[in-house]
């Protein structure tokens, strides 16, 4: 077990390193931070003089070693539009963005797990066929174009929800109120997760009904009630377990385009208008610390699955 | 009856095979349908049209009416002309960037499954590197980097695509490369290019097929977010995501329904019916499958 644990660690630092790589190359090739300084009134030389003083002048490797250190001590850059440092900015976008991203998460698991258990139990009847139906459309449904049908009927139509930002302007703002501004983008988010989601956890269920440990427990005559509660679902959390590991990147992408819909002030609508302005730095830094984030994600995914299922091969 | 039904079964082709299995699936036999119907649509949008895509024919903002089906947009353009081609351009970068991404995916897989070592190694670590970015993070990205247009969509989705691909190839390689008739090939000095794209790549089409449709799916939906954000598909040219970007203004939204819920109807109603098709083939197509 030690040594699986330690051999995927080991496995994704490379992983790391290359993400780091990549995340450089891209934002060289985006462009180099000279050229903002550059206009009728900025001479030849000033700019070289500038080149020099930020190290430009040195050959590629060494400039990614110095951004490297930098990094390591958690220097992310400054943003070219407001001179503010990356991390800062970061830190400040990410608390609304990780509660949309959290609730939607718990929201879409409540959603699919009793729905994807029920499905399984009752394959091929007709509520299973409307249950797979509906994590269909979860999953087909842009969700721009849910979100904008939800905006039509419930903010311009029925006037009762709230269609942007997180709090109501000049207001306190408080608990009920930010949970009002959230119900439509977690409606959103959790539908097209639940739709993956239900698929996934009725396969999971729909394996381990068949295994001969549930043949031998109804055999028993313990009930169904008992055979599925008591027997299929503590194994069916396993797969569960992968799910939400699976999830995290899914989740960092939707924010993206939610949060532009929504106007919710978090790290997608800082990203998507870094990227509007060309802000390189900002969408380096957001692309780096998501992919960090998901590299973490899927090895503690990966170690936990080890550790709760002890039937897996550890090679 | 029964011996009949048998004698049927035994004589047919392994496609006839696949499609009885694949009609068993009422959902994904409809699903087929609608997609020849609105891909038909597409394909003779030039004929069926009734205006010309980009042409000024009639008022602004009009309300549906016998002359207009769908209406006008905002500076005039019939919209139901603007639907067929921007399905057009939807479907066209679907295909190709599934197109790429698979054949990317395929020979990255095929060379990491087969060669296995440090070639293996360093592909599956790219791999693992790529996965890793959120997806729609890295598109947005690079589509903030090139200038945006219909080629540089399909380029970008088509390149963003494949870890998925090669990942399920790799696999199934690995699996293969077990095989006696692969040892038996490789006993008898067959050359290398048979081997792989003679013997293993044709037992590795089903999943391949199988995850290419829910890649189309998916890239069909990467479109439409894109260019409803204004990175995609450039205006003039109709797409279904940038016939839903003029939603963001209020008015639209609230009093012109005709301007974006039609673009946004085909967008669930064609990825929808594609994702059917894809899980009856993985049905129909999995060997293992009862009957």
């Amino acid at each position: 077990m030690g040594k699986y644990i330690l051999k995927r660690i080991l496995i994704a630092i490379p992983v790391l390193i290359g993400i780091t790589i990549i995340d450089y190359v891209i934002m060289c090739i985006a462009g180099s931070p000279l050229e903002m300084l550059q206009g009728p009134r900025v001479s030849e030389a000033a700019v070289e003089a500038k080149a020099i003083a930020m190290g430009l002048d040195q050959p590629i490797y060494v400039q990614y070693f110095v951004w490297l250190s930098q990094l390591l001590q958690g220097n992310m850059g400054y943003s070219i539009r407001s001179y503010q440092p990356v991390s800062s900015m970061i830190a400040e976008h990410l608390g609304p963005t990780l509660l949309l991203m959290g609730v939607s998460l718990v929201v879409s698991l409540l959603i699919a797990i009793p729905a994807g258990i029920y499905s399984a139990v009752h394959q091929y009847s007709k509520g299973d066929y409307a249950v797979v139906t509906f994590s269909f459309l979860g999953s087909s449904i842009p969700s721009f174009f849910l979100a904008l049908l939800l905006i039509y009927i419930f903010t311009v139509k029925l006037g009762v929800l709230p269609s942007s930002g997180m709090t109501t302007l000049g207001s306190e703002g408080g608990f009920m109120d930010v949970a009002r501004h959230m119900i439509m983008p977690v409606l959103v988010l959790a539908f097209s997760l639940a739709g993956s989601n239900i698929r996934y956890i009725r396969s999971a269920v729909l394996e381990i009904l068949q295994q001969d440990y549930l043949r031998t427990a109804k055999a028993k005559g313990i009930g169904r009630f008992k055979v599925i509660y008591k027997h299929a679902l503590r194994n069916a959390l396993v797969p569960i377990v992968t799910v939400i590991g699976m999830q995290i990147p899914m989740l960092f992408g939707g924010a993206v385009i939610i949060e532009q819909v929504f106007s919710w002030p978090g790290l997608g609508l800082m990203t998507m208008s870094a990227i509007t302005a060309r802000d390189y730095p900002v969408i380096m830094g957001v692309c780096l610390l998501s992919a960090v984030v998901v590299l973490l994600a899927n090895l503690v995914t990966d170690i936990v699955y080890a550790v709760v299922d002890p039937t897996i091969s550890l090679d | 009856m029964k011996k009949r039904n048998k004698a049927d079964i035994t004589s047919e082709s392994y496609l006839q095979t696949v499609f009885r299995r694949f009609k068993r699936h009422k959902l994904a036999m409809g699903s087929l349908i609608v997609v020849i119907l609105l891909g038909g649509a597409a394909l003779f949008a030039p004929v069926i049209a009734p205006y010309h895509p980009d042409e000024i024919v009639g008022t602004f903002s009009g309300a549906p009416s016998m002359e207009h089906l769908l209406g006008t947009d905002q500076i005039g353009r019939d919209v139901l002309s603007r639907l067929l081609y921007a399905t057009r351009i939807s479907l066209l970068v679907g295909i190709m960037a599934t197109l790429i991404s698979t054949v990317v995916g395929v020979i990255l897989g095929l060379i990491a499954g087969y060669f296995g070592g440090v070639a293996d190694m360093i592909i599956m670590r790219f791999t693992d590197m790529v996965m890793s970015f959120p997806y729609i993070l890295l598109v947005l990205v690079a589509a903030a980097i090139f200038k945006p247009g219909l080629w540089s969509i399909i380029l970008i989705l088509g390149f963003v695509d494949w870890p998925g691909i090669a990942r399920l190839v790799r696999g199934n390689v690995l699996n293969l490369r077990e095989t006696n008739f692969i040892k038996g090939n490789i006993v008898a000095g067959m050359p290398l290019r048979h081997i792989l794209f003679s013997e293993i790549l044709p037992n590795t089409v089903a999943p391949i097929l199988v995850y290419a449709t829910s890649v189309l799916a998916l890239s069909m939906l990467d479109e439409a977010a894109l260019s409803f954000l204004g990175m995609g598909v450039q205006p003039p040219t109709a797409s279904l995501g940038n016939m839903l970007n003029g939603a963001e203004s209020l008015t639209v939204l609230t009093k012109q329904p005709w301007l974006w819920i039609p673009a946004g109807v085909v967008i669930v109603v064609l990825v929808m019916a594609i994702n059917f098709i894809g899980d009856a083939l993985r049905d129909a197509l999995d060997p293992n499958s009862k009957s």
